[in-house]
């Protein structure tokens, strides 16, 4: 490229073919090479987090599950942990590990929709066809054992709302037997497919160090290398029992490179981790209560008594989600509600990712993190119209000066930060 | 106006205001082998511009507004609107909030809804193919 080329800008976005959701992305492109990206994320805003404490906390349960359709089971699972925590629940085991079943199918679902959307945005559409012919069966399970195809309604405080009747078992593990014998299908022609490999080997990379300094989170950080699995970490349910291990590319026998080849080994190779897990769970599941509270309306009069705060977390198929809550007694909505989902700790890792990147590689890299802008969109609010960006700094400066006024018992809204 | 065309394929184009994936991943559903809308002529294209049926899911974000009524005007005259799921169709769960402006047909004309949460594949491609009714209709007066 010849020294001294212009550099252009790209918008692309927020409505876009190569975008499933809606954001904005500002490319500095020079000849083919990105040289520089900005995010404008927050166009699939709801204010969740606001709507939920004007409920009571069954309706925010099922508002969680709206967060993410297809982290349907993972931001309800995070919740239910954190109300139990702040309102002294106890999960009867049987529960416990209809959960985690219930997040492993889920984990599954969500893969085999990643890699088809991945092989879309290579230009493989015969492999997106077929991924998502065979993520159906996984769909298939879920609706016997729930009721729906997405937006499952499985964790409640206290359990799950559905059981796994005996009659389900075989068709459970008829679906695990299945995928069993097709991940090696799958596994060819992912990772051993040579054009597979020469559209992703080097293509978005990102490092360790970077990873690391930029608290990347779930398969996006296991591929550059990094073993964090907050099953592993800090175990929740019965993820201890069972024994989960974060995947890296070496469990596929490659130093990890960060690149989106390895990102796509993490993925698949999780869909057999979770085909595992389900297996031991429906060996080792004890018989007995599925939720400690079996009629809503007891549950409800608990709740408005419980005073406290609780956090929950979870490893969902994009890596961790947290959900914080505050209860006070005699209320029935929660005082405070705050969710961190995954894509929010993982977009800044597309500013590595694109750096010197092609022009034809945008869609793939966007999509190698498996982003979801409905979990992760935040609202911002700009004073009197001015288009002015604070930044790290000056955002500091307005918070210490803002704790100082507290502090000094004046009205936290004095100085209008 | 020739529309004889709409008697063998419609050209879809999909855009998300505010959803929760939950729908857009059912109509991806609609288009891959177990329900394979294309075998109808049904496609998802690129741009308003080629569309002859929108399919809108999720509330109105505040920010989606005005795009979404840009994208309205940009695909062309005779067109229908499809609203897929239900808080597309009445802003559902999504209500009370400072961000959401409320469901589709409060910012353009929706022609067909298609209730659920999310609706099922089988539900989305019934949806389409009554826009496709529709249009024939509109192509019938002339
Ligand atoms: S109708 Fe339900 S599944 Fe569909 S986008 Fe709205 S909340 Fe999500």
């Amino acid at each position: 490229m010849a020294d001294g080329q212009k550099v252009y800008e790209i918008p692309i976005g927020p409505i876009h073919p190569a975008l499933k959701e809606p954001i904005r992305f500002t490319f500095q492109v020079e000849g083919e090479r990105i040289r520089g990206v900005e995010v404008r994320p927050g166009f699939a805003h709801r204010g969740i987090e606001f709507m939920g404490l004007k409920r009571n906390l069954i309706q925010v349960l099922y508002l969680s599950e709206r967060i993410c359709g297809i982290c349907s089971i993972s931001h309800p699972i995070a919740i239910t942990l954190a109300v139990e925590r702040a309102a002294g629940i106890e999960v009867p085991p049987r529960a416990q590990y209809l959960r985690v079943i219930f997040s492993e199918l889920e984990r599954i679902h969500s893969h085999l929709l990643w890699a088809g959307v991945a092989a879309h945005e290579l230009g493989f559409d015969t492999l997106l066809h077929l991924t998502w012919k065979v993520r159906e069966e996984v769909l298939d399970v879920l609706e016997e054992l729930s009721g729906n195809r997405i937006d499952y309604s499985i964790p409640i405080y206290g359990g799950v709302r559905r059981d796994i009747a005996p009659a389900q078992v075989p068709k459970v593990e008829a679906m695990v037997r299945h995928y069993r014998g097709l991940l090696e299908e799958l596994l060819d022609a992912f990772l051993r497919d040579p054009s597979v490999a020469a559209r992703t080997r080097g293509v978005g990379v990102l490092t360790p160090e970077e990873a690391e300094a930029l608290c990347a989170v779930g398969p996006t950080a296991r591929a550059s290398g990094l073993s964090k699995d907050v099953r592993q970490d800090r175990p929740y349910l019965v993820y201890g029992e069972l024994g989960v291990r974060a995947i890296t590319p070496r469990d596929w026998g490659l130093e990890p490179r960060g690149d989106v080849y390895d990102k796509a080994v993490v993925r698949l190779l999780e869909i057999g981790q979770s085909l595992d897990l389900i297996e031991k769970c429906l060996d080792e599941m004890p018989e007995g209560e599925i939720t400690s509270f079996p009629k809503i309306p007891a549950l409800l009069a608990h709740l408005k008594k419980a005073e406290g705060e609780g956090l929950g977390w979870h490893e969902a198929p994009r890596g961790e989600v947290i959900h914080y809550i505050r209860l006070e007694a005699g209320v029935e909505e929660p005082v405070a509600w705050k969710v961190k989902a995954p894509t929010y700790s993982n977009l800044m890792s597309w500013v590595p990712m694109f750096r010197d990147q092609e022009v034809a590689d945008i869609p793939i890299i966007a999509a190698s993190i498996d982003p979801c802008m409905c979990c992760m969109d935040r609202v911002h609010v700009v004073r009197d119209g001015s288009g002015a960006t604070l930044l790290m700094e000056e955002l500091l400066k307005l918070s210490r000066a803002k704790t100082e006024r507290v502090l000094r018992g004046l009205s936290p809204a004095g100085g209008g930060a | 106006m020739g529309l004889s065309s709409f008697k063998r394929a419609l050209w879809v184009f999909h855009v998300a205001t505010g959803s929760c994936n939950g729908c857009d991943i059912e109509i991806v559903a609609a288009l891959t082998p177990r329900y394979d809308v294309e075998r109808f002529g049904i496609k998802l294209v690129g741009t308003p511009r080629h569309a002859d049926v929108l399919l809108v899911t999720g509330p109105v974000t505040r920010p989606m507004l005005e795009r979404l009524k840009r994208v309205y005007e940009q695909t062309p005259d005779p067109k229908a609107v499809v609203v897929v799921g239900g808080c597309g169709s009445t802003s559902g769960v999504f209500y009370d909030s400072y961000n959401v402006v409320g469901p589709v047909d409060e910012v353009i004309p929706v022609d067909v809804y298609v209730p659920g949460c999310p609706p099922r594949p089988e539900a989305i491609v019934h949806g389409v193919v009554t826009a496709v009714a529709k249009l024939e209709k509109v192509a019938e007066r002339g």
